[in-house]
Order: structure tokens, then sequence, then C-alpha cells
């Protein structure tokens, strides 16, 4: 997907006057953030769950290739093929040719970040396949042709209505004409609809939660059993998983497991967790003939060597843009890549450049709240504090702003003149609102006022210079 | 070296040296827009048992530059703040953030070990106002009045950083009169975040004017905070809507002197009527 982060600043703007938009995310506001406190509250061994997990993913970082090599060999042991792909052009072609290869005509998906992130959907539809999202958020902007807005909830910048129009204008063809209204017509109309599919697919792909090296396990979660159907019904299926999402044993993936269904919905468990290991054995009565695994690097292994490891460490939870007011203010689509919020802000820098991406780090307030709900502890502030650095080291920032910066440090390492000059500060300040006790607005000061508040006045004297006054007296 | 509140005048003879040496690191916003703030922090330590004394070589904490990336000059800043500070029992701050910002200066030195010990050694003795006189010198109860309805905003610094949260709402239980209604979302951030405000204000004004909308749903007469960045950011928004809340820092409260008026309420008129 071609990166639209350079103009964050204007995207939000237009998020914050959709009026649409804006109906969809107050919906959203509030409800993970409830379910998961809920969901946390009712776990005592919630924390050192937590602890578990960073020590399982820290382990597995280390051990990388080894764990890497282990499951691949598991997988190809289970009659599976593993491709390695370090680019996102390796990725799209290596899927790309398994299913031209197949013969196949029509492919059915599971949810998948990476494959939005690699851009599979495109590549396998300039290559003249039908492509159909089956999980219902991906399905719904698959028609209105939008990239996701959340990780784990897709379409949930759209509302009912909007949803309800997609349907009418896309379910002609199949004889559904009728405009729905209620929700639970509309999931029936989608499974209906989305039924055929699954019957008719040549190719299944999907995303992978965990890949579990002893074994060479692919495990996906879902609400809707969108991926058992996608999995199993076709002659082929495909997994596309980036490298980090490897753990050591079946053990290690319920320690993950339990930590990200509470994180992401609140949920205990997702209502389906399934597991695929190979291809259809003699006597298995389904599932697929043909069974890849797209391992995918794309800028990974670099940050495995920077100071953005921890970054891998993320199980694409959502958690943090659930509690994060900025991503709560504008919603998804205005970071302008593939994945938004906190977690989005330190990958799309990475991924495409701090000169494309330079807004993400820095539209954001370091409350810290991201961090504190973080099911693996990834210090997100930190990163983004980091990523900030990298950019001032680049000198890619507003020029103003480093020379407001070098002036503001020569201030604050000169005292007096520091004393002197907020001493002016405070008394011109306070001399100018008068009695008013406020600015309304303030030649240079723009910034502040387009924020819809005023300035409060200075009280008229420093502290420092009461304080001199008054050891002074003292004295 | 850790003195309790049951140290305050003991040992005669030197009763004077047993009280711990403060040093009051007022902060940028409070020197220059409420040295109020500085002095209820001063009147509140010493109550506390403190003797307090005010570096005049003081400045900023650097989280300007930390935030924005320029790591050498917060780390300029910071060695400014240490040699000011450093030769003291403890040094306070009435703000979660840049009280939390010196506790991160071991941070800036990572190549510098000379600096780095000396950063740890002050972030070690370095605390924000409230929980420092609840958490170390013992406080339980303040004597002071205000007979109000009152909520209050966890900045998030604090909050997160430091773990203030109870603290400030115990003293505050103590004052008299006073009656605390709690602000739904109360750990959500205002939109303050130092440049943020200013880089970001359409993305601000949102969450501001979000909070004000809970501030007033409370229909307390006040609000309190300990971080005076974030009540500059609410009480703008407040006076923007026209609304009656008044802004003041929790300290002021608890001193017993939010007698003045509050963050960008008109002035008194000299003389008075």
């Amino acid at each position: 997907m071609e990166p639209l982060s350079h103009a964050f600043k204007e995207r939000s703007v237009w998020a914050l006057q959709d009026e649409t938009l804006q109906v969809a995310l107050n919906r959203a506001k509030d409800g993970f953030a409830v379910k998961r406190a809920k969901a946390v509250g009712a776990l005592p061994e919630f924390e050192s769950l937590r602890d578990r997990a960073v020590d399982i993913k820290n382990h597995t970082l280390e051990n990388l290739d080894h764990y890497l090599e282990r499951y691949a060999d598991a997988v190809e042991r289970s009659g599976g093929k593993v491709h390695w792909a370090s680019s996102a052009e390796d990725a799209r072609r290596i899927v790309v040719e398994i299913c031209q290869a197949s013969g196949a005509r029509m492919i059915t998906k599971g949810k998948s970040m990476v494959g939005e992130e690699v851009g599979v959907n495109g590549a396998l539809e300039e290559a003249g396949f039908e492509v159909v999202e089956t999980d219902l958020g991906e399905y719904i902007i698959q028609l209105a042709h939008e990239p996701p807005s959340h990780i784990i909830v897709p379409a949930v910048h759209k509302t009912r209505g909007q949803i309800a129009d997609l349907f009418h204008q896309n379910h002609q063809k199949y004889g559904l004409t009728r405009k729905l209204a209620e929700v639970p017509e509309m999931v029936n109309e989608a499974r209906q609809v989305l039924r055929d599919k699954y019957l008719a697919a040549d190719v299944g792909i999907t995303g992978a939660n965990f890949l579990i090296a002893e074994s060479g396990t692919s495990v996906i979660v879902t609400n809707e059993g969108n991926g058992d159907l996608t999995c199993s019904l076709p002659k082929v299926h495909i997994v596309t998983a980036g490298i980090e999402k490897v753990v050591p044993t079946a053990e290690d993936a319920s320690t993950l497991l339990r930590l990200l269904g509470r994180s992401a919905t609140g949920q205990d468990m997702t209502t389906y967790t399934t597991f695929t290991t190979g291809p259809k054995r003699s006597g298995d009565t389904d599932g697929p003939e043909e069974y890849h695994v797209v391992l995918i690097d794309n800028g990974r292994t670099t940050m495995l060597g920077d100071q953005f490891r921890e970054m891998l460490r993320c199980i694409r939870c959502g958690a943090c843009m659930n509690h994060c007011p900025v991503y709560g203010a504008i919603g998804g689509h205005a970071y302008g890549w593939v994945y938004p919020g906190p977690m989005g802000s330190v990958l799309t820098p990475l991924a495409v450049g701090l000169k494309e991406a330079g807004n993400l780090p820095n539209a954001c307030t370091l409350n810290g709240h991201c961090a504190e709900v973080c099911p693996v502890r990834i210090p997100l502030p930190d990163l983004l504090r980091t990523l900030r650095h990298r950019e001032y080291q680049l000198r890619l920032g507003l020029k103003p702003m480093r020379w407001g910066l070098a002036a503001w440090v020569w201030f604050t390492t000169h005292p007096r003149i520091y004393r002197m000059g907020t001493r002016v500060q405070a008394r011109m300040l306070a001399l100018l609102a008068g009695r008013k006790g406020r600015f309304r607005r303030m030649p240079l000061a723009g910034s502040w006022f387009r924020g819809g508040r005023d300035l409060p006045a200075p009280q008229g004297e420093t502290f420092m210079a009461v304080w001199q006054r008054r050891q002074r007296g003292k004295g | 070296m850790n003195p309790g509140a049951d140290s305050v005048g003991a040992g005669a003879g030197s009763g004077a040296d047993a009280r711990p040496r403060v040093a009051l690191f007022v902060t940028c916003l409070a020197n220059i827009y409420r040295p109020n703030v500085g002095l209820a922090a001063v009147a509140l330590l010493e109550r506390a048992g403190c003797t307090v004394e005010v570096p005049l070589t003081q400045t900023c904490c650097g989280q300007p530059s930390y935030n924005n990336g320029d790591l050498d000059g917060a780390a300029k800043t910071a060695r400014q703040t240490i040699e000011a500070f450093e030769d003291f029992d403890y040094v306070v701050a009435p703000s979660g953030s840049c009280g939390g910002m010196l506790r991160d200066f071991p941070r800036l030195f990572a190549s510098e070990p000379g600096w780095q010990q000396r950063a740890r050694a002050m972030a070690e003795k370095t605390y924000e106002l409230i929980s420092f006189l609840t958490d170390i010198r013992g406080m339980t109860s303040v004597d002071a009045a205000y007979p109000h309805r009152v909520t209050y905003h966890d900045s998030c610094h604090g909050l997160r950083a430091l773990g203030i949260k109870e603290q400030p709402r115990r003293l505050l239980g103590t004052v008299r009169g006073l009656e605390l209604a709690e602000l739904a979302d109360s750990e959500i951030c205002c939109g303050f975040g130092g440049t943020f405000c200013v880089k970001y204000p359409e993305i601000s004004g949102r969450m501001v004017s979000d909070k004000a909308a809970a501030i007033n749903a409370t229909e307390a007469e006040v609000l309190l905070g300990g971080d005076l960045g974030c009540l500059l950011n609410i009480a703008g928004r407040l006076g923007r809507e026209g609304g009656r809340v008044r802004v003041y820092h929790v300290a002021e409260v608890l001193a017993g002197m939010a007698d003045v008026p509050g963050l960008g309420d008109p002035r008194q008129p000299k003389g008075g009527s």
C-alpha cells in the first residue's frame, strides 16, 4: 500500500471534521477499554503472565534463527513447504506463484495484517485472481476499497448505515436486493454470500497469530469461524506470517493466547482458536492438499539488530490503540499506512521511512497509557522518543523547532539570563493581559489558540523574584 | 538518610540540622505563570518539617529537548540541574512531569559514566511534591479549609511514571469543607503533551474539549491537578467555553493558599471594592 503518512496533519484534521467517522469512533471508544479492564481484573495472575510473555518473546528473539529453522524443519516434516520472503515484493511474488501453480481462480482470505503490510490482495488481483476477504470487517472494507483502520477491528470506522449501503450496492448481483437495517440481518446476508465463496475457493490464505516451532503448527484466533473454513476447505492453504510470530512450544503459545484475547477484546479466549499443521494426511477426512508457509522478514531482521528490537514482541492485540487518546480522536486512516495508533507510529516510520512518516512519532502526548496496557510490555513512548531522536539527528524536523530548541538550551544553561528573561516575560504577559487574566489570541502563538482555548496569563512576578525578595527581607 | 516525619523537631540543640534540607525545583511553568504554586510548595514542605532552599541556578528540567529528540541539548540542561541540586538531601518539584524527567536523567548519560553516576544519585532523591509529603514525610493531614466541590485530574506522568493517584486524594480528604467529585476518565490525557499541543493543535483541542466536558459533568466548582502544563491547557479550554469552573494546583488548596484568582481568572482589582 502506497503510504500517505506524509499527509498526517491534513488527514487528522479531516478525520476530526468527519461527522460520520466521529460517530463511529465515539461508539467504539470506551467499549474495548472497559472490556479489557474487566477481563484483566478477573485474572489475578495477569501481571505475572505478562512477565512470562515478555520472557518467552525475548528468549525467542535472542534465538530467532534457531527457532525459525526448527519451525521450518517441522513444517517440512509434516508435509508442508516453507518459503522465505525477505521483502514485501518477494512475499507478493511467492504467493502469486503458488496460486498460479495450483491453477487457482478464486481465493478466500482470513484476516492478515502482514498480508496488508506486503500488499497480497493487490498483487493477486493484478494477476487476475478473484480475492474475497472472509473476516466480516475485512469483507466490509474490501467492498469499500479501503484499508483497515484498526488491526483487530478493521471496519471500526464504519457506521451501521454505511455498511447497509455497501451491502445494498454490492449484493444486488447475488439477487439480494433488500436494503437491510439490523446488524443480525447484515451478518446473515454476508454469511450467505461468503458461504458460496468458501465452497468455490481454490486457495485459502490466512495469517498467523503464532507459529509453534516444536511442531510446525500455525495458530489463528477468530470470532467468526471464517479462519477454519478458509484453511480447511480449499485444496491449497497458504499461511503468511512475519518471522517474529514464532514461539518455541505449544505451552508458550497458550501463555500468549491467554493475554491476547483479554488485551484485544476483553475475551478470555476468542470464539475459535485454530491450529493447523501441514496438509491433509492419508486417512484425514478434510484439509488442504498443499500447505505453504511464507515467512516474511520485510525489515524485521533490521529491527532485531537495533534499538527497536522490543517492538518485535508485539502480538498485534490492538490494546495500545484502544487506549490511545490520539487514535480515539482521529481513527486509524489518518496515520496513512497499514498499522495505526502507537504500535503503528513505531512500525510505520521503520517500514516506509521517517521522511514519509515523521509526523507519527511526534503525534503523541507521551501519556504512557499504551505502555501501561501492552501485554508484552513494549515501552512504546520510549520507542517513539527514540524515533524523534533519529529524526532530529537526520535533521528532518521543522527548522524553526530546531532553532527554538537550541535557543532554549542556551537559555537554560545561563541561569542569570534565564532569571531575567523569565522575569520580563512574566511581567509583560501579565501587563498585556490586564485584568482579564487571560489571552484570547496572541501574535506568533497561533497554534495554541487553534486548539480552541485561551491562554491563562501569569500572575505577574516570577517565583524566583518573589523568593529572592523574601530572602532579602529575612536577611 | 531517610528521616521520617517523626524526626521533626528532634535532636535538641541541633534541631535545625535534623531537618532534611530540601531543594525546591520550582519548574519553568510555576516560576513564570504561578509563583503561588512555588510558595504553596514551600509552605507545605516547611510544615512537613523540612528546611527548604531554592537554588538560584535552577532553570528547566530539559523535557522540551528530550521529547523533541535533542538528547544532547537535554543533557546540557540536565548537567546544569544536577550541579544546582545534587548537594541536597532531597529534590522536590510541584510537578509529576518535571519530577519524572529528573528521575530520567541517568538515561541521558549512557556514554558518560561520571555524569550518569551523579544523575542517578540525584534521581534517587527526587520526588514530586505531594507524594514526597505523604510517602516520605508521612504527612496524613493538612490544616486547611476549602468549602467547595472540587474534581481532580490525574496528570499522566505523575500517574504512570511515579504512581501518584491516591496521595493527593488522601490529603484533600482532610481539607475542611472540601467535597471531592471524581472525574470520569480522570486518567485520560488532557491533550497538553508539551510541544504536542502546538504541533497538533486540532487533535490537542479535541482532547481538551473532551476533558472539559467530563469536568463540567461533575458539577464541580473547581478543578485541581498536580501539573501546571495540563492545568494551563484545561483552564484555557474552560475559559474559552465561558464556564464557571476555576482551576488551581492541588498544592495551593492543601496549603490554604487558593485565595488568589484561579488560572486564567480575571485579576482582582487593586485596592478591592
